[in-house]
């Protein structure tokens, strides 16, 4: 039985050229593969006693005095293994900018304002089909140090547990059309088969009339297409 | 594979309020800390510290790590509940709360998993600038029988062994013991293909 979890045909390398930080932070030598039968074939397990309602409605969970500003959106999707099982009761984590490109976070130095009424974290919890759902506001796009003139396509960061520690994910999800795309180092550090399955779909079917324009993104997460081993779960 | 996996990405410089919020003090919640286990775990308890180093030795503020572990049992958490009271399994910590970059956790040393790996704990490693987490071991420096058996242990060259033993130093609180993660270089910790 492989261990190997991880189709690395998705993913992107350990050190990228485009993105400055990996070259003193990636390792540099290969991994090494686990023996048959000592993988750990469990993972922490949360679900819908961790979430409250107001998690998941990140328009909602920030107020002061008011209603955050910005452009509402609704993000949903399946998640699934990559054997097209889909997982449900699985916790996911989204944290993200504001509608001007800033993180409710002390290390963002961003001139830009930050919502006295949007904190920008939340989380939901996967249904029976695996579907999970945010309302929040669309992210604007931010500066950062890695180039002259660098600046990130909007995205949500996501975390996901799925059923073992082999399928843990941290991914982000863009935007369609977004014209940073194709000039952002992390994004392009995916190999260009695999780059689609981060950009989220506009879907006219999830918008939601005189509310919010509605996007899917559907997650699939390593290790479903491995053999279970009889063991310690 | 019926369904292609979605692509890995950073964790980024700003994951402290959403995932570690409590650590950090901003006002949201936050599934787990540092605290693996409390008081009523059965178990020896145990205090684990160390640095994540970059390829320059310098160490990373904006690192968060997740532990995985057996109880004293050997047995990993059961979702379906029962079993250990007082006992969680899991622990997720930022290095960018202390001045130090230094994290710790407080758990309980794990038993021997399926009788045969010599007590370990999991463990993934997230930062800005790590586009794919990554997995390691914990081993322990008191359990140098076990862990000449291990088989895990022995896979990885005798060379690069140390890089995952953790080192015990006594202290009047308890044992404490010293893991650093270095990303690259000569003490390059092993990491695992999972
Ligand atoms: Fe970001």
């Amino acid at each position: 039985m492989s261990h190997r979890a991880r189709d690395w045909q998705s993913h992107p390398p350990a050190i990228d050229a485009g993105y400055k930080s990996t070259a003193l932070r990636g390792p540099t030598r290969p991994l090494i593969p686990l023996p048959q039968g000592t993988a750990t074939s469990s993972g922490p397990v949360y679900g819908q006693d961790d979430v409250r309602a107001i998690d998941t409605d990140l328009t909602m969970n920030g107020r002061t005095n008011g209603e955050p500003l910005g452009e509402r959106i609704i993000v949903t999707g399946r998640v699934l293994d990559d054997a097209g099982r889909p997982l449900a009761g699985e916790l996911v984590e989204v944290w993200q900018a504001n509608a001007a490109g800033r993180y409710f976070h002390d290390g963002d130095q961003h001139d830009a304002p930050i919502d006295p009424n949007f904190f920008g974290g939340g989380r939901s919890v996967t249904d029976a089909d695996g579907v999970y759902r945010f309302t929040t506001i669309r992210p604007a796009a931010y500066p950062w140090g890695n180039h002259a003139n660098a600046w990130r396509p909007g995205h949500i960061h996501f975390s996901l547990f799925g059923p073992t520690i082999a399928s843990r994910l941290v991914t982000q999800m863009y935007f369609p059309g977004d014209p940073l795309l194709d000039l952002d180092p992390i994004f392009q550090a995916v190999p260009a088969r695999a780059r689609d399955r981060l950009v989220s779909r506009f879907d006219i079917g999830v918008t939601q009339e005189a509310f919010a324009l509605g996007y899917v993104f559907d997650i699939v997460l390593a290790g479903g297409a491995e053999t279970p081993f009889e063991g310690d779960r | 594979m019926a369904e292609k996996q979605t692509p890995s990405q950073t964790v980024g410089p700003f994951f402290a309020y959403g995932l570690t919020a409590r650590q950090y003090g901003y006002r949201h919640p936050q599934v787990a800390d540092g605290q693996i286990s409390d008081a009523t775990a059965d178990g020896t308890a145990i205090t684990v510290v160390g640095q994540v180093l970059d390829g320059q030795g310098v160490a990373v503020g904006d690192a968060m790590l997740e532990i995985w572990q057996a109880d004293a049992a050997g047995q990993y958490p059961n979702p379906s509940g029962g079993g250990n009271t007082g006992f969680r399994g899991f622990a997720r910590v930022g290095t960018g709360a202390d001045a130090s970059q230094t994290f710790r956790f407080d758990t309980i040393k794990p038993g021997a998993v399926d009788g045969r790996q010599a007590p370990h704990l999991n463990v993934i490693v997230f930062m800005r600038g790590l586009l794919n987490h990554c997995h390691t071991r914990i081993w322990f420096s008191d359990e140098a029988a076990a862990n000449a058996a291990d088989p895990v242990l022995a896979s990885i060259p005798e060379a690069r062994r140390g890089t995952v033993i953790a080192q015990r130093q006594d202290t009047p609180q308890g044992p404490v013991y010293r893991f650093d993660i270095h990303m690259q270089g000569d003490q390059e910790t092993v990491f695992f293909d999972i």
